[in-house]
């Protein structure tokens, strides 16, 4: 007969093994040859979930309805199949960001938000406490069946043993002192624990085989296997119930409400996330565990209902022992000792692998979201003056785990007794089942805000609180029992379990209806008040956005002005301070020696900053880390600097765009002048061609002629000689006509070209128009014409050249002298001083000229009156163009001047400005 | 990636299906008290359902070729 101390044996040399793998685990780890780094490992782990609650719970509640504990591993397999999407992308997330616990998750996901962490930490802490009550409750228990052997002691009411005599006491203190050992005793920037792991991995296989072992002793060794009992059950009535599921609307609802509940429960308990997502090694694990995990919970399902028909049929069904126990009291009832005692092992790992990883995993909370935060903010302790900080990190974090765990007895001397293990067990689920909203939302949907998720999770505690822990402490008699069927205030419609007059659910149900309503209700509703802000916005895209990109989160911030070199010393003695100076330096130099360069060489840039924050979130949780970061780099916030570089680049391309039609407009300009210019080109060369092929023309009018007249002189000896004088004569004006031809086109071409000689002196014009008069009087008097002078003396000075403007002169006087009329043709000159210069006419009374000729007796080779084809032409057709452009060239204008009346013949008129600035006389 | 996605669809589409197996009222037609190989049907029906869920699931993630 096992006394107790040979139960005391057993158990210390169990956790002595455990020990032993866990310490094996580390060094592995250490010398980088990972013992966890396996699938298996990794989907073992998992089975965390797996407590005593399962190990003996599971057969109690079997015992009571059937296969009413099922849906408790359901949910966790429909889960597991969600696990590619949301698992996944939750360990996506936490390893980019450094994630370390559910609490961190949610703080960081909402801005890194303290109080949001915090939070988190209280409604984990207290939501917890009744499940690792349950996990004392379950060990002491079985510690006291197993002592008392081999007679079948129920153990005794918990409140009535005295406190120094309640084993349950110290199983928690023993748990706890086992906790601290495991977890606690060094710190590790990730926050991850590779010897638990191993040590976890172990329990869930030594739990499972003690749970097949309990199982096939039943149905093989006391009962002719599984048929036989479920035979033996289906003869008495009380049993045969338990074969079928009630079959009610509630029954169902309740199975449902209990497959989603631990749906939840197997992503957002403490404990599961720590295991699924803090100690993932590789998201490729992911893989195995998503069949092996739920493989598992089939496995140590397949017995619970055959133990339990069993223990009924056993013991029979008068309630004389507690079904919680028949996984222990069924092989003691029958003298096998042994596989007792294994069973026993098998309760202890399921309650001590519970015990340690959520008590390490709350602690971690406790300390980086809810102590930390104030001791910094407080300044208690005078945290800024330590050097060395992770030896208090470590410090808070042993207390924390005692506390959890005092609290956790303190629950099971509460309200521990007045439960079976799994309905415990269900107020925790329904209490972390409130993360669900602010995790699942978070991952998924950008809109949700700090203030949502704070009014999300207070709204859901509150309910929580108000409709199952309450209840808990009433049906306990520490809470005055009309409070349940009268309500608060003695308002019907509050009565906890029964909220607002709601019927038909059970408490769980009940309690997840209105929790999860209030909870979403508050969430959603909240965070549409207004918009994300900056770091909201920005944490949100990390985390929903997670698995799209692989770009992890940077520190935005620019680094502070001043030595960067200074500032990396400052970061290294900032980590050092929590992760102790080794450890900060070690983690340094590999983090330079990532970089190939030397650690002196460092500069604070964003990642350096990055780095150093995210080592600084593995001790003391995201939300503090970055402000002891800030508290050494100035981040610059999204602030109005960087919302105007944003709004700089957009203006930037408005910019450019305007540029581009700018240009595109310049182009189309240009483009057109360049048409204009060409069209002009081709006009320009048809003139050219033009002028040639009329140059040519003129030139070989008198030479046509010389030719004639010379051919009739050689041809014919005979004719006389004044005759041939006459054709002398012609031959000679022909000439000279062609020579004065040759010297205008000449004199045009330079002029054109602008090669022409000009010289500018004080011109007298008055003296020109008589000079030029003179020259040509004797012109005059032959045709009988006559000239006559009005020169309004004294005519201002103009600058030209004399000679040029002689030839203007001449040039009118005797194109008038050619068209007017012999004898009674008259000639007028008339010169005056304007206000801006000399004007300069020549009117005739001869025909005159037509209006539609008035602008083309200026082109060159024309000639007015050419129409008239008897007419001889009595010029070169080049003098007018000539005059136009000496005039033009000295800046005034030739034009000819509309008659006034009929009959009134030519009347050209040109002007001359004054020399710039002064009308003053010759220099 | 193609692939992968396919992997998370087929998933998704076999949690639904895990959802219709384990609820009511699929689960309301095994609820009767006959027995197949002398283990009540309704008990039967959840560890089979369960079982094969669980060889869907595997096959799917396992069977992938990245």
């Amino acid at each position: 007969m096992p006394g107790s101390w040979v139960v005391v044996l057993a158990s210390f040399a169990y956790l002595g093994v455990l020990f032993a793998i866990a310490w094996v685990a580390d060094r592995r780890a250490d010398q980088g040859r990972s013992l966890i780094a396996n699938p298996t490992i990794y989907a073992l782990s998992l089975a965390v979930y797996c407590t005593t609650w399962t190990f003996y719970g599971s057969v109690g509640r079997a015992a009571v309805t059937g296969i009413g504990f099922l849906p408790i591993y359901l949910g966790p397999t429909l889960m597991m199949a969600l696990g590619w999407f949301v698992i996944h992308k939750i360990v996506r997330v936490a390893k980019a960001n450094r994630i370390t616990s559910i609490a961190d998750f949610v703080a960081s996901r909402y801005g890194k938000s303290q109080l949001l962490g915090g939070l988190v930490t209280v409604i984990a802490v207290v939501g917890v406490i009744p499940y690792i009550a349950l996990q004392l409750k379950a060990v002491s228990n079985s510690f006291t069946i197993l002592a008392a052997a081999p007679e079948i002691v129920m153990p005794a009411r918990a409140a009535a043993v005295p406190l120094l005599q309640d084993s349950a006491l110290y199983v928690a203190m023993i748990m706890a002192a086992f906790t601290i050992l495991f977890g606690t005793r060094h710190l590790d920037a990730t926050e991850r624990h590779e010897g638990m792991v191993a040590a976890i991995a172990f329990e869930s296989v030594v739990k499972l085989v003690a749970f097949l072992a309990v199982g096939l002793y039943v149905s093989y060794g006391l009962f002719d296997g599984i048929g036989d009992i479920f035979a033996r059950a289906r003869a008495l009535p009380q049993l045969e119930k338990l074969l079928t599921a009630s079959d009610t609307a509630a029954g169902y609802g309740s199975w449902a409400a209990l497959t989603f509940l631990s749906l939840l429960s197997v992503l957002l308990l403490p404990r599961q996330f720590q295991i699924a997502v803090v100690e993932n090694v590789n998201e490729a694990h992911l893989k195995r565990a998503i069949w092996l995990f739920p493989l598992y919970l089939f496995l140590i399902n397949l017995f619970v209902l055959p133990i339990a028909l069993g223990g009924l049929l056993h013991f029979g069904m008068a309630g004389g022992v507690d079904a919680d126990t028949f996984v222990l009291t069924l092989p003691l009832a029958n003298q096998s000792e042994g596989l007792a005692l294994l069973a026993y092992i098998g309760g202890l790992s399921a309650a001590t692998g519970m015990v340690i990883v959520e008590t390490i995993a709350l602690s971690t909370m406790v300390c980086n979201d809810l102590v930390m935060p104030l001791l910094l903010r407080r300044g208690w302790f005078n945290l800024a003056a330590r050097s060395d900080l992770s030896g208090l990190l470590l410090e808070i974090r042993r207390w924390a785990i005692v506390v959890i765990l005092m609290l956790g007895y303190a629950y099971f001397r509460l309200a521990g007794e007045a439960y079976a293990l799994v309905s415990i067990g269900l107020i925790s689920f329904a209490a972390v089942a409130q993360f669900a909203p602010v995790v699942i939302g978070g991952l998924y949907w950008k809109g949700g805000t700090r203030s949502g998720a704070l009014a999300g999770l207070g709204a859901g505690f509150a309910v929580w609180i108000y409709t199952l822990l309450l209840p808990s402490f009433a049906k306990s008699g520490w809470l005055p029992a009309d409070f349940m069927s009268a309500g608060l205030f003695g308002i019907e419609l509050l009565r906890p379990q029964h909220l607002f007059g709601l019927t038909g659910l059970d408490e769980i149900g009940h309690c997840l209806l209105w929790s999860l309503l209030a909870n979403i209700g508050a969430y959603i509703g909240v965070s549409l008040t207004r918009a994300p802000d900056a770091r909201e916005a920005r944490q949100a895209s990390l985390f929903v956005d997670a698995l799209r990109s692989e770009e992890t989160g940077r520190w935005r911030g620019r680094i502070a002005v001043g030595g960067t070199a200074a500032q990396v010393v400052e970061l290294l003695a900032l980590a050092g301070r929590f992760l102790g100076p080794e450890k900060a330096q070690a983690a340094f130099e590999r983090y330079a020696r990532t970089r190939n360069i030397a650690l002196a060489q460092l500069t604070a840039d964003p990642d350096l900053v990055h780095f150093a924050e995210s080592q600084l979130a593995g001790a003391i949780g995201s939300a503090s880390a970055r402000v002891m970061v800030a508290s050494v780099v100035e981040e610059e916030p999204l602030g109005l600097d960087e919302v105007m570089n944003i709004l700089d680049e957009a203006s930037q391309v408005r910019a450019y765009s305007h540029e581009l039609e700018l240009k595109s407009q310049e182009l189309t300009r240009a483009t057109a002048e360049l048409r204009a210019a060409n069209a002009q080109l081709r006009e320009l060369d048809r003139m050219k061609d033009d002028f040639i092929s009329t140059v040519t023309h003129e030139l070989r009018t008198p030479l046509t002629s010389i030719r004639a007249f010379s051919e009739m002189l050689q041809d014919d000896p005979r004719i006389d000689l004044a005759e041939r004088s006459r054709f002398l004569g012609i031959i000679v004006g022909e000439t000279e006509r062609l020579s004065r031809l040759i010297n205008q086109i000449l004199d045009l071409a330079k002029l054109e070209s602008g090669r022409a000689e000009w010289t500018s002196v004080a011109v007298d014009l008055g003296q020109v128009i008589r000079e030029a008069c003179a020259s040509l009087s004797q012109l005059y008097k032959e045709k009988g014409v006559a000239l006559t002078l009005e020169i309004a003396e004294p005519l201002p000075t103009v600058m030209a050249d004399r000679d040029r403007l002689m030839q203007v002169m001449i040039n009118l006087l005797s194109n008038a002298v050619k068209f007017v009329a012999p004898r009674t043709g008259r000639v007028k000159v008339g010169a005056s001083g304007t206000a801006s210069g000399v004007r300069v006419s020549v009117a005739d009374n001869g025909p005159g000229i037509r209006p539609e000729e008035r602008e083309t007796i200026f082109e060159k080779f024309r000639q007015g009156g050419q129409d008239v084809l008897t007419d001889k032409p009595q010029g070169t057709g080049l003098g007018l163009p000539i005059s136009r452009q000496i005039v033009e060239y000295f800046g005034g204008n030739l034009w000819l001047e509309p008659p006034r009346e009929q009959g009134d013949g030519a009347n050209f008129v040109f002007t001359l400005p004054l020399p710039p600035g002064d009308n003053a006389p010759q220099q | 990636m193609y692939r992968s996605r396919l992997t998370a669809q087929r998933l998704a589409a076999v949690f639904l299906l895990g959802c219709l197996l384990f609820n009511y009222p699929l689960l309301a037609l095994f609820n009767k008290s006959a027995a197949v190989f002398g283990i009540p049907v309704l008990y039967a029906y959840i560890f089979v359902a369960w079982l094969g869920f669980i060889l869907l699931v595997a096959t799917i993630i396992e069977g992938r070729q990245d």
